[in-house]
């Protein structure tokens, strides 16, 4: 039977499946950090176990870590004890750790992919939502709860439902000045943010085989945002070159098979999807985020939907409370325009967009230029490496001269479970995922975009479409 | 984990759609190392004012309110797979979870906590608030073992769906890794033949 590439991977995995109830999962790959984790180890201790496949888990400290004097001992007594606890883990049970200063660290869904961890075919988890990332590789990777973490750390198995499987064909050329980030939230303002609730996407078309290996990581790290379990896209030469020579990745002989098994990794010609979707990407204009979820986005010249009038505007009356709260928190109005109005804080990082051609887009834009003084600026750096790069290219010196600093790497104000915290009732243009209610601090207001927006917007100090500058 | 029983109770009422787990435990909660003490910062930011006093307008500080089930609004727990909302959830002392959709990580995750997640149809979830809204004091039954609600003011009863597996947890109060490690052998053999 014509099998969808989700099936062919899921298929090649179970190891039983439950009698009316969930698969047994193997997991190849498990990353950790120090937020969804402890618990888990307690879990083992209680029941007196070790790790079973110590090898397949890799840990990390992303979340809580301040991405400023990483130097010192973590001020934040809690964060820093959550943090220790997750390196005395580390070597309780024998597990790789990449701990703070660590070369090797940085946010979990980016040192996976840059050292090459994450791979075709492969099943992926972490106590993180956007696990989905990995699947740009053409891999099962998805969010897992703390409960999970313990049965994967104690098993390397979990036991999960068969999501249905759904296609989004993304067809034609992208405008220029139009990202990946662009066709996520545009995707999700037409889903909803529940919109994939129950299905596993693979995006597919014209429009995903030209996007680079990084530009897939943050369309399919934000498959999340729609309740997707996860999305994939399936492994080619842009994936191929982009792990060659990586770390983990196989070597010599091996590569060679690698690359052999991993060209079999395709949804066959006539498979078919519980849902299939299809976006004309050259209607795609730069987005932004108006509410407070991610699904709650339009083009950045459009007006901010009218409830119940407007196209944009998905959401049945039995919504409209929530979305009346919504636009009452960000402080908007139904039918105003975005452009024009006044941003306090840009925020360039997390695992959506904290690589290092995010970065080089955000660079690229604002040199010569100078940062508006209203606005306060964090780039923050998904990894070390990241940061690496980007000292190597000289991009620090550049973004100085616009009068912009690099912090240290982290997850940062993605979720400001550290110091990088937005002020009550303050803008934010982010890069980042989630633009839900005090994501980036109580009363923070959240507008989501791409590093491009990003960076026109901390240049002027307001929103800005950055193709009229 | 405690063994499941049919719950007939008064409810609390969230009627907003899209509750995200952010709302239900912020960020700056997810610092402890236990699973212990979320109960008190359930819904935080809706809860208390900047100072800690509660703020009067929200459900969770009306005492007209009260019971282990909360009924809430469409995709109910959306956005990160914090297990730390389900342990505030159970934590606060809710045992069921109404709502006429859920997110699916949200979902597993109250699951493994021993609370049940209750997906009902959209005009039974408005003829629940609707009764709560009338009377506080209505009450609804939770029937696991037949897997049907009922809301006992207008006495209309729906089937709920659960996998057989997840039921027969939740009854019998085991948990997934009592499975899991019972079938090692499968793993190893599994191991074998990749």
């Amino acid at each position: 039977m014509a099998k969808t590439l989700f099936d062919k991977i899921w298929d090649a995995h179970v190891v039983s499946i439950v009698d009316d109830g969930p698969t047994q999962l193997y997991i190849d790959r498990h990353f950790c950090h120090e937020v969804t984790s402890p618990q888990a180890f307690d879990g083992l201790r209680k029941r007196g176990l070790k790790v079973f496949r110590p090898e397949k888990t890799l840990l990390t400290a992303d979340h809580n870590i301040p991405t400023i004097g990483q130097e010192q001992p973590i001020r934040d007594a809690v964060s820093r004890n959550q943090v220790d606890t997750l390196g005395r883990n580390a070597e309780e049970f024998g597990l790789t750790y990449y701990g703070m200063l660590n070369p090797k660290n940085g946010i979990v869904h980016v040192i996976g992919p840059e050292n090459g961890y994450t791979q075709p075919g492969m099943t992926i988890v972490c106590g993180d939502s956007h696990t989905s990332t990995h699947g740009a590789f053409g891999a099962i990777a998805f969010g897992i709860g703390t409960s999970e973490v313990e049965m994967v750390l104690a098993s390397q198995c979990v036991l999960q439902s068969r999501p249905k499987t759904m296609r989004i064909n993304f067809e034609g050329i992208l405008k220029p000045g139009i990202t990946a980030k662009d066709m996520a939230l545009y995707m999700i303002s037409q889903l909803t943010t529940g919109g994939a609730t129950g299905y596993f996407v693979e995006y597919a078309g014209e429009a995903i085989r030209n996007l680079s290996m990084e530009e897939r990581l943050t369309l399919c790290n934000l498959s999340i945002e729609m309740g997707a379990r996860g999305g994939l896209i399936a492994p080619d030469e842009t994936t191929f070159s982009y792990l060659q020579g990586r770390e983990q990745a196989p070597k010599g002989e091996d590569w060679d098979k690698a690359i052999a098994r991993w060209k079999t990794l395709k949804t066959d010609d006539d498979a078919v999807f519980d849902r299939e979707v299809t976006f004309d990407v050259s209607e795609i204009e730069p987005m932004i985020t108006y509410g407070t979820n991610p699904g709650m986005g339009m083009g950045i010249n459009d007006t901010v939907p009218v409830f119940g009038r407007d196209a944009a505007c998905h959401f049945s009356t039995a919504e409209e409370q929530s979305f009346n709260k919504a636009l009452e928190y960000m402080g908007f109005a139904p039918g105003e325009k975005l452009i024009g109005k006044p941003v306090d804080y840009v925020f360039l990082g997390s695992c959506t967009n904290g690589r290092i051609e995010d970065f080089r887009t955000f660079t690229n834009f604002v040199k010569g230029k100078k940062k508006a003084d209203r606005v306060t600026a964090w780039l923050v750096p998904g990894s070390w490496n990241v940061e690496k790069q980007i000292r190597e290219e000289g991009l620090d010196l550049i973004l100085k001269a616009a009068g912009f600093e690099l912090r240290q790497p982290g997850c940062s104000a993605c979720l400001a479970m550290n110091d990088d915290k937005v002020p009550a009732g303050k803008y934010a243009v982010s890069t980042s995922n989630r633009n839900f209610e005090g994501r980036q601090g109580p009363g923070a207001r959240t507008l989501l975009a791409s590093p491009l927006v990003a960076a026109a917007a901390a240049i002027t100090g307001v929103i800005t479409d950055p193709r009229t500058i | 984990m405690e063994k499941f029983q049919t719950i007939i109770s008064t409810m609390v009422p969230l009627p907003v759609e899209n509750v995200d787990t952010d709302q239900i435990i912020p960020a700056r909660f997810l610092k402890a190392t236990t699973r212990e003490g979320f109960g008190n910062n359930l819904f935080a930011d809706w809860r208390y004012e900047k100072d800690g006093s509660p703020k009067k307008d929200f459900v969770l500080n009306n005492p007209l309110y009260q019971g282990s089930v909360l009924v809430a609004g469409k995709n109910f727990g959306s956005g990160s797979s914090r297990e730390h909302a389900a342990w505030a959830i159970a934590g606060y002392g809710f045992k069921v979870v109404i709502s006429s959709f859920f997110a699916d990580i949200f979902r597993n995750n109250v699951l493994n906590n021993g609370v049940l997640p209750v997906v009902v149809s959209e005009s039974f979830l408005t003829g629940l608030f609707e009764a709560i809204d009338k009377n506080p004091e209505s009450t609804v039954t939770v029937n696991l073992q037949k897997q049907m609600v009922t809301n006992n003011v207008t006495g209309i009863s729906e089937f709920f769906d659960i996998n057989a597996y997840k039921k027969e947890c939740l009854l019998e109060g085991f948990d997934d890794i009592d499975y899991l490690l019972n079938r090692r052998d499968l793993i190893e053999e599994y191991e074998k033949n990749d």
